[in-house]
């Protein structure tokens, strides 16, 4: 069935001087036959939209193609309340801007890139929501900290259905044991009084919050919208359906017994600083050996932080924890000498303030240096000797208690229990933490719907997790109304699309399963991949690993990019003109392309650009249709992949990379030159490194010379 | 869901959050934005710490986030002018500057390549011009010119006005005031780099080759007014040795008595752009602690482990010139060796702080540094450095949790 499709070019911002217009749109009425095919000027203006809107509404158009500026600019104005497809073609940025003027090449290039557009509209469809039943509006938080008290208050005070889920008998975690809060407000000079008490009674106000406490999760399955909680409530098994969970499961501290050099658990007098906490909250600051008082303190910072062997990030508290601790030593009692031997005193913002106040306080000092010397004396006291760089001199004490600011590690995000084919917990960074290292998108976790917060996502202090707990729950909120909607989240939040499964062709490979970045696929006891849509990212990182082809979205499919490049013309090799097939991911390099455009940079007109969700949706038998097509070279364009990567999806940039090798050596077994496929990664603001990029590699074909497999 | 409308003030980065991250909730958001683009203090940043990635590519994705959702409605060039009522019923004014280009405008470039008049460029810092009709950056959003009516002649010159092929120029345009219902307000309106000028003792307005971080930023930056080459100001040459000063304002009481958290992890980036650009030059950081937060502290240490870049622990008290070389002599205290040290340097970067800019609306609450204060119980919230001192994670952070205060 061909669809009745209406064609409208821009001729406007130069595309008119530098692209033969007339020749061009006979490419649609002509080759494509379609009725409609009009130039206008200046299409983004009221008239030009007036154009195409009297034809929506007068013509039944199944879609619209509009030749022009990018698809990335005029987005408002070319998008009209109409179900009907719409593509754009960028003959603008990526061919009247970076090409020379009604040159010959530059010409085929607009042509093709019509082409495309139209076969575009020809082999998609404008994209059916899934709208899964009887979803879910609830929110689990795991975890009655601090941070999942706030989770659940906040959370209930933007109208949804809470459920708190706390393993111990009490909620409140580690702020329960505390004695003083450090400064959090105005004028920041005095320790304030713990607030957990107020926040666990302001649970109470809020009926739509449910707490089970002695509660552990047992297992949770499905996806977001109707998650299945199943948990353990003091030993009876609960059923629960969310629609997306915050994880608040928080953090324990590292074990100072791995710390040797401390003598921790046996020299009495050395604690941790939870377990000076604890002293100071039973009101008596004491010495472990034998109950007296104790007057002379040292607390050593980074005890077990900023250490590779130990734990190589900074815990953000032990700062001004030790500080806090010091200043109520002295406020209880004013004989008290407190020693604080640190590397860097770590007091960002405001509680610099606090931090002043310690210095200007005549029974604390701060200390720079090193131990050289840590021993216990007979009657229980600890001896140092540190190497003072402060002072220049090796500074001898005799203490009454050693304190270590010992450093935090997050809880094991297994918990979760999930009943994922991908694992139980949460996909993790570095350092255990489940961060998704995205500095723009701090909240993103690989498991759809599930948002970390608090220390069990980063090492920080209570008002750290208490906002980070806010900044939770808007994305679970989030999540909740975009999958009502039928809508993808983040990084494609309002995409209706999602992956539809051939499950007749299917191999059960597990391909999908393996390298969907989200674990979106379980598997049934057949080990055939079982999709959960709601989980998606919408990437199409499996419809680029799917070996049978069998994964396609409603507007990006196996079917519509292949017939796109068979609709691409392909010049005999007699005519000298290779071609170059790029397929660019849409993040980053096809702006850097736009941008090139912009600057007016010049670059090989023999290349055709598809942009493509990630590089890592690039699908094999693409490339084997261009080598049949007789595309010369083929070259995939993505983000940086690596430590630092820039990849939207994380794994997309990677897994192109082997991919390639991959198809590299099946290259070879087919006498084709490897080179003959490029995978490339460019920053979005490398826009100048384009013609480099496009140039030398068309040099580099030439010099092949042309695919053997062209015209057969 | 029952669908609200949102005010965000602000679009940079924490603004640009917040919007987005209320639409996609669903509700209706009124983004205002006093530029005439988005992306405030970050467009302007050639690099992420510790990523050392485009915040473009951040930017890139927020603006298709923007572009694509209905429920977003966008004033650049405006400002809220006053504030009544209270959650859940705000009223708000808003005024919009004269549009001297309207939306028609398609990016073509004619009106600046005819306007004969100059202005600063604010983008660089004024370390360059535009035309007074000029397209604020490269990648601006929205993209489209802009008029700067402080240069611009208008009518009297009309060249751009008669050059544009698409109605877009109107020089005769006028200022517009009109009132918004909203149910919640969150400002967002960032920070300004401390006044270096202020920090007497550090010679910031009397020798050339003393700079400040964020216009190192756009010194770096490819797109910035010296492609990307750091030269030192006074005969462009390639700096030898460079100083980075901490604390240049910050955590100090006569000038901002807190610490302004980034500073520390922007030089460090910084000294990264020179060591790459020139692993011969010498680099100093002169610091008082090294606060580098977190997860961040392996940036720490890959600097740390680079060739001439060393860490000095103490505190720059002041800067002189030496007049024939216009080399620069810092004067500090090596804390570790207990000496104080005369270093002799070619170029020096002054890390200054963040200084909160607030509107001035009657109802806010401002702490004694300057710094808003949520008023929650009012449905009036502060998202990001206009609240505290934040890196943009942190800021990212905590305007996604002011989303949902604002929703509640």
């Amino acid at each position: 069935m061909s669809k009745n499709i209406a064609t409208y070019i821009c001729t406007g911002c130069t595309i008119g001087e530098s692209i033969d217009v007339e020749a061009l749109s006979s490419v649609a009425t002509e080759e494509y036959n379609l009725k409609v095919c009009k130039k206008h000027p200046f299409l983004c203006n009221k008239e030009g939209k007036d154009l195409i809107q009297s034809d929506i509404e007068n013509s039944e158009l199944d879609g619209i193609v509009i030749a022009g500026c990018s698809p990335r600019v005029n987005t408002k104005e070319f998008s009209f309340e109409s179900e009907l497809q719409i593509e754009r073609v960028n003959i603008r940025e990526q061919v009247a801007w970076c090409q020379k003027p009604n040159d010959e090449d530059t010409q085929m290039m607009a042509e093709d890139y019509l082409r495309m557009g139209i076969t575009k509209i020809e082999k998609t469809l404008t994209p059916k929501p899934y709208i899964a039943e009887d979803l879910s509006s609830d929110i689990l938080v795991i975890g009655g900290g601090i941070t999942g008290i706030t989770a659940a208050v906040e959370g209930a005070k933007a109208g949804y259905n809470i459920i708190l889920v706390e393993k111990e008998k009490k909620l409140g975690g580690f702020a329960n044991n505390l004695y003083k809060q450090i400064p959090q407000k105005a004028p920041y000079k005095q320790l304030e009084e713990p607030n957990i008490g107020e926040k666990i009674a302001e649970l109470d106000q809020y009926t739509n919050i449910k707490v089970l406490k002695s509660s552990e999760i047992k297992e949770i399955s499905g996806e977001p919208g109707k998650f299945k909680v199943t948990l353990m409530n003091s030993g009876t098994e609960e059923q629960y359906k969310v629609a997306s969970i915050v994880l608040a499961t928080g953090w324990k501290p590292y074990d100072a017994s791995k710390l040797p050099e401390y003598h921790y658990r046996t020299y009495k007098n050395v604690l941790t600083n939870i377990e000076f906490e604890q002293l100071a909250k039973e009101g008596n600051i004491h010495r472990v050996s034998d109950k007296k008082k104790a007057e002379n303190i040292l607390f050593i910072q980074c005890a077990g932080s900023r250490d590779e062997k130990h734990l190589p990030y900074c815990s953000n508290y032990c700062c001004s924890a030790s500080l806090k601790q010091a200043e109520y030593v002295t406020e209880l009692n004013p004989d008290a000498n407190v020693f604080i031997l640190y590397k860097d005193i770590r007091m960002p913002g405001r509680l610099e303030i606090f931090y002043k106040e310690i210095q200007d306080n005549d029974q604390i000092f701060l200390t720079k240096g090193e131990l050289s010397q840590f021993t216990e004396d007979k009657d229980g006291s600890i001896t140092v000797e540190i190497n003072d760089n402060l002072l220049n001199e090796t500074v001898r004490l005799k203490l009454d208690l050693v304190v270590l600011a010992i450093g935090m590690t997050p809880s094991n995000s297994e918990d979760l229990n999930l009943n994922y084919r991908k694992g139980k917990g949460l996909p993790e960074l570095k350092y255990n933490f489940p961060d998704s290292h995205f500095i723009c998108f701090p909240y993103e976790t690989r498991r759809t719907g599930i948002y970390s917060a608090g220390t069990v996502r980063m090492p920080g202090c209570i008002s750290a997790s208490t906002e980070d707990a806010q900044g939770a729950v808007l994305k679970a909120v989030q999540c909740i109304e975009s999958i009502k909607r039928g809508e993808g989240v983040h990084p494609r939040s309002g995409d209706t699309s999602f992956p539809e499964i051939y499950f007749e062709r299917c191999t059960d490979c597990k391909r999908c399963t393996e390298e969907c970045p989200f674990g979106m696929y379980d598997e049934n006891e057949k080990g055939t991949p079982v999709p959960n849509p709601n989980r998606c990212r919408r990437c199409g990182i499996c419809l680029g690993a799917c070996p049978e082809r069998v994964i396609n979205f409603a507007d990006f499919s196996i079917d519509s990019i292949s017939s796109m490049i068979k609709a691409i013309e392909v010049p005999d090799e007699f005519e000298e003109k290779p071609r170059i097939l790029a397929f660019v991911c849409e993040n980053d390099a096809y702006p850097a392309f736009d941008m090139a455009g912009y600057k007016r940079l010049q670059y090989s007109a023999f290349v055709r650009i598809i942009p493509v969700r990630c590089i890592g949706s690039v699908n094999k038998v693409w490339i084997s249709d261009a080598l049949s097509k007789g595309f010369d070279g083929i070259m995939q364009i993505g983000c940086k992949p690596g430590d630092d990567y820039q990849c939207h999806f994380i794994t997309g940039s990677e897994l192109t990379e082997t991919r390639a090798e991959n198809m590299q050596e099946t290259f070879e077994t087919m006498m084709l030159e490897p080179e003959r496929l490029r995978t490339e990664f460019i920053e979005i603001n490398e826009y100048d490194k384009i013609p480099e990029l496009i140039n030398n590699y068309v040099e580099e074909i030439e010099l092949i010379g042309p695919n053997p497999f062209k015209d057969i | 869901m029952n669908k609200k409308h949102i005010l965000v003030v602000g679009g940079g980065i924490s603004g640009i959050t917040t919007t987005v991250e209320i639409a996609e909730v669903g509700h209706n958001v009124t983004l205002v934005e006093k530029l005439p683009y988005l992306g405030g203090k970050v467009a302007q940043v050639n690099q992420y710490f510790p990523k050392l990635c485009p915040p473009y590519c951040g930017l890139e994705i927020n603006f298709k986030r923007i572009k694509q959702n209905p429920r977003i409605t966008l004033y650049t060039s405006s400002t809220v002018e006053s504030i009544s009522g209270s959650k859940g019923n705000f009223s708000v004014k808003i005024k919009k500057s004269p549009e001297y280009i309207n939306d028609n405008c398609t990016a073509c470039g004619d009106c600046s390549e005819v306007c004969p008049e100059e202005r600063p460029n604010l983008f660089n810092y004024d370390l360059d011009k535009t035309k007074a009709v000029y397209m604020p950056h490269e990648m601006a959003f929205p993209w489209k010119y802009s008029i700067d009516d402080k240069y611009c002649k208008k009518e009297s010159c009309n060249k751009c006005a008669d050059v544009c092929k698409y109605d877009a120029v109107n020089l005769n345009a006028e200022e517009e005031q009109f009132e918004i219902n909203v149910h919640s307000v969150v400002f967002a309106t960032g920070w300004k780099p401390y006044d270096a000028s202020k920090l007497e003792t550090l010679g910031y307005d009397k020798y050339p080759n003393i700079i400040t971080n964020v216009i190192m930023e756009r010194t770096a930056a490819k797109n910035g007014p010296y492609s990307g080459e750091i030269k030192r100001p006074s005969d462009n040459k390639i700096p030898k040795t460079v100083a980075f000063v901490q604390c240049a304002g910050s955590r100090d009481e006569n000038h901002l008595p807190y610490c302004s958290a980034v500073c520390c992890s922007a030089s460090l980036k910084q000294a990264l752009y020179i060591n790459e650009l020139y692993p011969e030059t010498k680099i100093k950081i002169f610091y008082i602690d090294l606060r580098i937060s977190g997860r961040n502290e392996d940036f720490l240490q890959k600097v740390q482990k680079r060739e001439n870049i060393e860490m000095i622990k103490g505190k720059v008290a002041m800067i002189n010139e030496l007049s024939e070389t216009n080399n620069l002599i810092l004067e500090a205290e090596d804390i570790m060796s207990g000496r104080k040290v005369k270093e002799e340097v070619e170029m020096a970067v002054l890390a200054t702080g963040i200084v909160p800019i607030n509107p001035s609306i009657s109802q806010l609450s401002i702490d004694e540094f300057g710094f808003l204060e949520n008023i929650q119980e009012d449905g009036i919230y502060a998202a990001g450095c206009s609240k505290k001192p934040l890196d943009v994670s942190s800021s990212l952070k905590d305007a996604t949790g002011m989303a949902l205060k604002a929703i509640q």
